[in-house]
């Protein structure tokens, strides 16, 4: 590796850090907006160049301040964490280069500054979660990437978003504070923080009492920040009430990323420590995953409100996650990773056009859309393209996740083909709730007075990109597939 | 003798604990919190921490004290009656805590020297500090440089939560615009108050400087450091007025501290990186390595203590810029 290459995992999250620093110095006029997004696309290119690495050999290692690990914090970047870092970069890319219409509209120009750094500084907090192999730094980062985000939530003009995040910011304190207490437990019986170290010395570890009762704190810990069902309840009212950037940012990134601390902890230091984990990992998370799949899409078909219509279809499709991780196959674990990233493209591509819908609409309910199909054809488009990926059309990224996801639920023969309905059954709902959409767009009257707004070409862009993925990576998924194998692979060397 | 003292202020705690739950009134909360703060900090000192229970005693019972009474000032003292579900948060809280208690019937004895926190990495600080580092506080060192990264991580928790109080507390309706009133004359007429008050803040200012740049022999920091120097602008600010201290420190020079300890931080750690070293090694930033070390601390605790100043200060007047 060449001299710059081996500093990438630090720079990953070191960059958008300090540059968030500089933001708030800016004059506030439009610098603001392009030096986050420079920045943010610089994050981009990191990841892009840290994916080929590890897609090229061996997992990357980096040691902070050159303190060999335990005694030192060590990074990691594997296939796990590479596309991880590729969907939180990716996302706020896409999301930047074509918010700046819209944040204009919904935050006043000289508080700008401080929303572009508190950008910024969810970038870093996500990214450094994800590079992380050393637990009790999980835990800095994940403090400064919530923090971000609830001041993102609360930053647009619905007033809405204050309770909305109050109430996000206790559940999310309260799953900081249960993974703290998992992790201080096992430092206790340990003495180490290193994740790898951890897994080792718990080995040795004859009093297993405190080890299980961190296993529980650490995974209701994160469950409820990765809003696994029925921990989702401070979800859709974040998400509805944010500034419509900020839901398409976070909602393809953010919960992600305590499910990948989750299954990091889970399958690298639990499972072949405790007596019988494996099992009631299954037992426990299956039912829930189920549970999430069927009642967040049943819900989304009733919801009046587009954005927490996609709010509760984030929660189903966290269950798809779930449900695959759940499995403890390499199919169901590469399935459930997959559906990570391509979640991921279809909610950021449909979340970003309902940000263009906002710009003409009053409000985002099926009685004020009507005849915005015909206002903006190609936002619309886009949306529709998206909206297909999601509900697992073939052809889109969404189905390459499904078939995936049957695939593995078969292997159990025939307990899998209730999985198997399950999955069909809320794909037949994404039909449901995603058709109302279209129809109120395409069919219902529009208000009289329908403002003659053109969306920005950026912003048409930028939406058209990210539906365009969601037909790229369906048509040659091999490198989400590819990582997601590897991932698996490599979570299941750690099971004994 | 430890686990007497340790056994009276944690029940202290709980009783504390259990008034705060139950009262109503948001100003006697505010101050039992303070109470809290104070017997956590004391618990910590018995239990020979001293860095954590300065930083507690400075932040927990000082400054957020103030911040919270900040508050209050823009709303009611009394908590509305609500309609919280008290009786589904006791249990969640009963089953956490027995969990816990659960958990605890295993633990090593207390202070039991082959505790696995004692023998795995704990010696390795104790035994190299000396030949890398060559400072006596070995928690600095642990904090400063051997997880440096974790204290830049709390830098920008510190630094996010600033930028976010002031981006949420500046948000104002379409159409209102701020009326100016007379400026704050603070407790100027109140004579003894401000004799007190004239006096002791250049005895606290000084204690902040020591608290920083005494941290490598001591117990203390750039946190604890930042908290304290914070308190004595902040008690500028109640003696003379709000616009007095802003005259002092101005919210432009506070941005700079803000953001400026911030990067001074990062820019430690590029510096490691750009000669030859990782990111936020030291040893590079001298030929001699363990002078590096120790210059690298000297430069990242100015950073932290700037930025935690700034910070505080800067949540202090939008609190009070809110009032007006």
């Amino acid at each position: 590796m060449t001299g710059l290459d081996q500093h990438l995992p630090a720079l990953q999250v070191a960059v958008p850090m300090v540059a968030s620093a500089f933001v708030v110095l800016l004059n506030p006029k439009g610098l603001a907006w392009a030096a986050t997004t420079a920045v943010s696309a610089m994050s981009f290119a990191i990841a892009i160049q840290l994916t080929m690495l590890v897609t090229a050999g061996t997992p990357l290692t980096y040691a902070m301040g050159s303190w060999p690990a335990p005694f030192g914090i060590a990074l990691e970047v594997d296939s796990l964490s590479a596309l991880l870092l590729l969907v939180i970069t990716g996302a706020s890319t896409i999301a930047l280069i074509g918010a700046r219409a819209s944040i204009d509209a919904q935050i006043a120009a000289d508080r700008q500054i401080y929303f572009y750094s508190a950008w910024l500084l969810a970038v870093a907090g996500l990214a450094g979660i994800v590079v992380s192999a050393d637990a009790f730094n999980i835990f800095v980062f994940m403090e400064i990437s919530s923090l971000a985000s609830y001041v993102l939530i609360a930053g647009g003009p619905d007033r809405r978003a204050l309770p909305a995040v109050f109430k996000y910011l206790i559940m999310g304190t309260i799953g900081a504070t249960f993974y703290l207490i998992g992790v201080g437990l096992i430092y206790m019986m340990t003495g180490t923080l290193n994740l790898a170290d951890m897994e080792l010395r718990i080995a040795g570890v004859s009093d297993q009492r405190p080890i299980l009762a961190a296993a529980g704190f650490i995974t209701v810990g994160l469950a409820l920040k990765a809003a696994v069902f029925p921990l989702h309840i401070w979800l859709p009212n974040a998400y509805t009430y944010a500034p419509h950037m900020v839901t398409a940012f976070l909602a393809a990134c953010a919960t992600k990323v305590s499910l990948y601390v989750l299954l990091r902890f889970d399958f690298f230091v639990f499972q072949q420590n405790l007596d019988g984990h494996t099992f009631q990992f299954a037992a426990y998370l299956m039912p829930l995953a189920i549970l999430g799949i069927l009642v967040g899409s049943a819900v989304a078909m009733f919801e009046g409100n587009l954005k927490r219509l996609l709010a509760f279809s984030s929660v189903a499709q966290i269950g798809y996650i779930m449900l695959g991780a759940s499995l403890l196959s390499a199919a169901g674990l590469t399935a459930g990773i997959v559906h990570i990233f391509n979640h991921a493209l279809a909610k950021g591509a449909l979340f970003l056009a309902l940000g263009a819908f906002a710009l003409a609409c009053t409000s985002l309910r099926f009685e004020t859309i009507g005849g915005i199909a015909r206002a903006m054809p190609w936002t619309f488009g886009a949306f529709v393209l998206a909206g297909l990926s999601l509900i697992g059309v073939p052809g889109t990224a969404g189905f390459i996740s499904k078939w995936h996801l049957i695939g593995a639920a078969m292997e159990l023969g025939p307990p899998g083909l209730a999985l198997v309905a399950v999955i069909l059954i809320s794909s037949l709902m994404a039909v449901v709730y995603i058709w109302r959409i279209v129809e109120a767009a395409c069919f219902g009257a529009a208000p009289a007075d329908f403002p003659d707004v053109r969306v920005p070409p950026l912003l048409v862009t930028m939406i058209w990109v990210a539906a365009i993925t969601n037909i790229v990576f369906g048509l040659v998924p091999d490198l989400p597939l590819e990582l997601s194998r590897d991932a698996a692979a490599s979570l299941l060397g750690h099971v004994k | 003798m430890t686990a007497v003292f340790g056994i009276f202020l944690l029940t202290l705690l709980v009783i504390t604990a259990v008034a705060i739950v139950r009262t109503r009134n948001l100003f006697v909360a505010t101050m039992l919190m303070g109470i809290a703060s104070l017997l956590i900090a004391a618990n910590f000192f018995v239990l020979d921490a001293a860095d954590v229970a300065l930083t507690e005693a400075a932040v927990g019972a000082g400054i957020s004290t103030v911040l919270f009474l900040s508050a209050l000032a823009l709303t009611s003292d009394e908590e509305k009656a609500g309609s919280s579900r008290r009786i589904l948060s006791f249990l969640v809280v009963a089953a956490a805590a027995l969990v816990v208690i659960y958990a605890t019937f295993d633990k090593p004895k207390f202070g039991d020297p082959e505790a696995p926190v004692q023998a795995h990495v704990a010696p390795w600080y104790i035994e190299k500090t000396p030949e890398f580092i060559d400072i006596p506080n070995i928690v600095t060192a642990v904090l400063g440089s051997y997880r440096a990264y974790d204290t830049l991580g709390e830098v920008f928790v510190v630094f996010t939560a600033g930028i976010g109080v002031m981006f949420l507390l500046s948000y104002r309706r379409a159409g209102h615009t701020p009326t100016s009133r007379a400026p704050d004359p603070g407790l100027r007429h109140h004579l003894i108050p401000r004799v007190l008050g004239r006096f002791l803040i250049p005895f606290i200012l000084l204690f902040g400087l020591y608290v920083q740049f005494h941290g490598e022999y001591g117990p203390g920091g750039g946190f604890q450091a930042g908290a304290i120097i914070a308190a004595a602008v902040i008690l500028y600010a109640l003696l003379e007025g709000e616009e007095r201290a802003l005259q002092v420190l101005s919210r432009r020079v506070l941005m700079g501290l803000v953001a400026g300890g911030a990067i001074l931080y990062s820019a430690v750690g590029f510096a490691g990186l750009l000669l030859g070293g990782n990111f936020l090694d030291y040893s590079v930033l001298a030929s001699d390595p363990v002078k590096g070390q120790q210059y690298g601390i000297i430069l990242i605790e100015a950073g932290v203590g700037m930025t935690v100043t700034g910070v505080l200060l800067s949540i202090f007047h939008a609190f009070a810029a809110r009032e007006q």
